[in-house]
């Protein structure tokens, strides 16, 4: 009952935020946090519930964001039919990335991530066909309203809200279906599973696989916000780190916490961009560093682990922190 | 086979050396603690940016840079084990990636927000010039680089393998509590081990900085050449790394050369992801 009330709190706040801050400056904020939650939410689903920690998530985002303005560039289609495109792309690269790296455990895992996704955009940077260092560019005056083109930050909001609560849900279903509890047993012991019966690597896929498609939208869409995509704002291990960061903070494995570290970083980051100035990139980054090391030694299971902790008697779900 | 061949394929040696030097350093850690260190490129960085600090301030090129490189990340590696490692060793796996990861973020970011995201490069000094030999010409700094490099590594194996420091390391690696009853402490080799990786970063970050490009972000294709040079010499074999590094250096130039410089850190990433998936044991290591 309590969980509900609660619930309904947030919900009718996310609903009601940019009429109450309904400056501009807000306004994108907000729809900048939903837009990181999505992707952290995303990430979360293969990182957190699976416990393979992608450090090069970053390429399904890019897949995303350049299959929507390519659409635009290429096509003359509206952004809007590149979401589709995006997801194939990234599920298709996630079946194929995903079939060998899946197999790696721990670090060997991340750091192949890693690598794939600095190889996509080593390639991306050398092919004129996708704009090269430049990058592609969506519509600048939008031809209707498919063009997902808006001066305010308000419709991206509600846009960015509605996906937000379809990624959720999605990863609610998820870890209440019987994927959800092998995801568990995985990343509590890979080899008990197996022994099991669990079909490991096949579920470590399709999570992955889920992930992808979903984090693919996620590129989209901030493409179509910013209108543009280069290889730096689209395939940068910096977008991957982001993500990532923001999902830990608030708590890998829980279902809430990549929307409370991105509502928490997110505003960071913009209020020390606008501070700074072009000084705050690279400091932005040293506090980013500084806040990831301070988790990984002090809270492993994130800020949202400090609330399930007391309840954890109760409904022990496995998420957040396994030692 | 053409001089200029044999020309590249000596640059890439040379060069792999240093890798060997800093991979090494990777792979004493990795092997002992099963820790993976997501900074180790930007250790070889801030062993860069030291060499350079040192040169502007008090001149004297590598002789004084390097050492006082080795010095300065050697500490940094025993403060890192103290307060950071020491810590998520043994916490889940995210905490590891993570801690380390934030580790790089933190010095990449530090540096790029102190010395600007601009090329640097060290002024000419002392060992400038190139020598000719035998119709090939070699910069004095690459040779200088390489040779040193070469020592070191070559002496780190020694000491992990000849004398009773390296034992004792071996031991904690091979069984902590084992090693605890037979008196020798974990903390205090796994320190030494910090202190021993860090400090053949920062030798070899002084050693590039006299030809290489200077700039924050330098450690994050470094790191990805020593974990390629790690994956393929076996985890946990300076023997092993050395061979890698020295491959890998040529590998790379040989491909700068063949197929076109943008395309020699591809040729390098896909080279580690062919050896992750086919070959995770690396050429000469075993499961």
């Amino acid at each position: 009952m309590r969980r509900w009330i609660w619930l309904s709190v947030v919900v009718a706040f996310a609903i009601a935020y940019p009429l109450l801050l309904s400056s501009p400056f807000q306004q994108r904020l907000g729809a900048l946090v939903l837009l990181y939650a999505i992707a952290a939410s995303a990430w979360n689903i293969v990182g957190g519930y699976a416990g393979q920690v992608s450090v090069g998530h970053v390429v399904f985002f890019g897949c995303g964001a350049y299959a929507a303005m390519g659409a635009y560039a290429k096509f003359g289609l509206s952004p809007l039919f590149g979401i589709p495109g995006g997801i194939v792309l990234a599920v298709g690269l996630a079946a194929i990335v995903g079939v060998p790296t899946l197999r790696l455990s721990g670090h060997y895992f991340s750091m192949a991530t890693i690598a794939v996704a600095e190889t996509m955009r080593l390639i991306v940077t050398n092919t004129e066909w996708l704009g090269a260092a430049v990058g592609l560019s969506g519509p600048t005056v939008p031809r209707n309203i498919f063009d997902l083109s808006f001066l305010s930050a308000l419709p991206y909001y509600y846009l960015f809200l509605a996906i937000l609560s379809i990624t959720l849900a999605i990863t609610w279903w998820m870890t209440n279906s019987r994927m959800g509890f092998y995801l568990r047993a995985i990343k509590d012991s890979e080899r008990a599973a197996r022994s099991l019966g669990a079909p490991a690597s096949r579920t470590k896929l399709y999570a992955y696989m889920l992930s992808a498609a979903l984090t693919s939208v996620a590129g989209a869409l901030y493409a179509m916000m910013f209108g543009f995509v280069d290889p730096e704002s689209g395939l940068g291990i910096l977008i991957s780190v982001k993500i990532l960061i923001m999902a830990a903070l608030g708590g890998a494995g829980l279902l809430f916490g990549p929307l409370v570290g991105a509502a928490i970083l997110v505003p960071l980051e913009e209020i020390s961009n606008s501070w700074l100035g072009g000084k705050g990139a690279g400091l932005t980054f040293v506090v980013y560093g500084a806040i990831i090391v301070l988790i990984a030694r002090f809270q492993p299971g994130g800020l949202l682990s400090l609330l399930t902790r007391r309840s954890r008697s109760k409904v022990d779900t496995g998420a957040g922190y396994a030692p | 086979m053409s001089f200029v061949l044999v020309q590249v394929i000596v640059g890439g040696l040379l060069l792999g050396a240093v890798y060997a030097l800093f991979s090494s350093g990777l792979t004493l850690v990795w092997g002992m603690m099963n820790i993976v260190n997501f900074a180790h490129g930007d250790f070889v960085m801030l062993g860069m940016y030291v060499a350079y600090v040192v040169y502007t301030l008090m001149g004297g090129g590598p002789i004084l840079g390097a050492p006082l490189a080795t010095l300065v990340l050697a500490t940094l590696g025993v403060v890192v084990y103290f307060a950071l490692i020491r810590g998520i060793m043994k916490g889940p796996m995210l905490a590891q990636i993570l801690g380390t990861f934030g580790l790089a973020l933190l010095l990449r970011y530090s540096v790029f927000w102190w010395f600007g995201a601009n090329f640097l490069s060290m002024p000419p000094n002392i060992v400038g010039g190139t020598y000719a030999f035998a119709g090939l010409r070699i910069e004095a700094s690459r040779l200088l680089a390489g040779v040193v490099a070469l020592l070191v590594t070559l002496g780190l194996h020694l000491l992990l393998t000849r004398t009773s420091l390296g034992s004792k390391m071996l031991a904690v690696a091979e069984d902590q509590t084992a090693a605890q009853l037979m008196g020798i402490r974990p903390d205090t080799m796994q320190a030494i081990a910090w202190a021993i990786a860090a400090g053949a970063t920062g030798l070899a970050g002084a050693l590039i900085a006299n030809f290489f490009y200077i700039v924050p972000t330098v450690g994050e294709t470094l790191g990805i050449v020593a974990f390629v040079t790690v994956s393929l010499g076996g985890f946990g074999s300076v023997p092993g790394a050395l061979v890698a590094g020295l491959l890998i250096g040529v590998i790379e130039s040989l491909s700068g050369y063949l197929i076109g410089a943008i395309y020699k850190d591809i040729v390098v990433y896909v080279l580690f992801l062919f050896f992750l998936w086919f070959r995770p044991q690396g050429l000469m290591g075993k499961m």
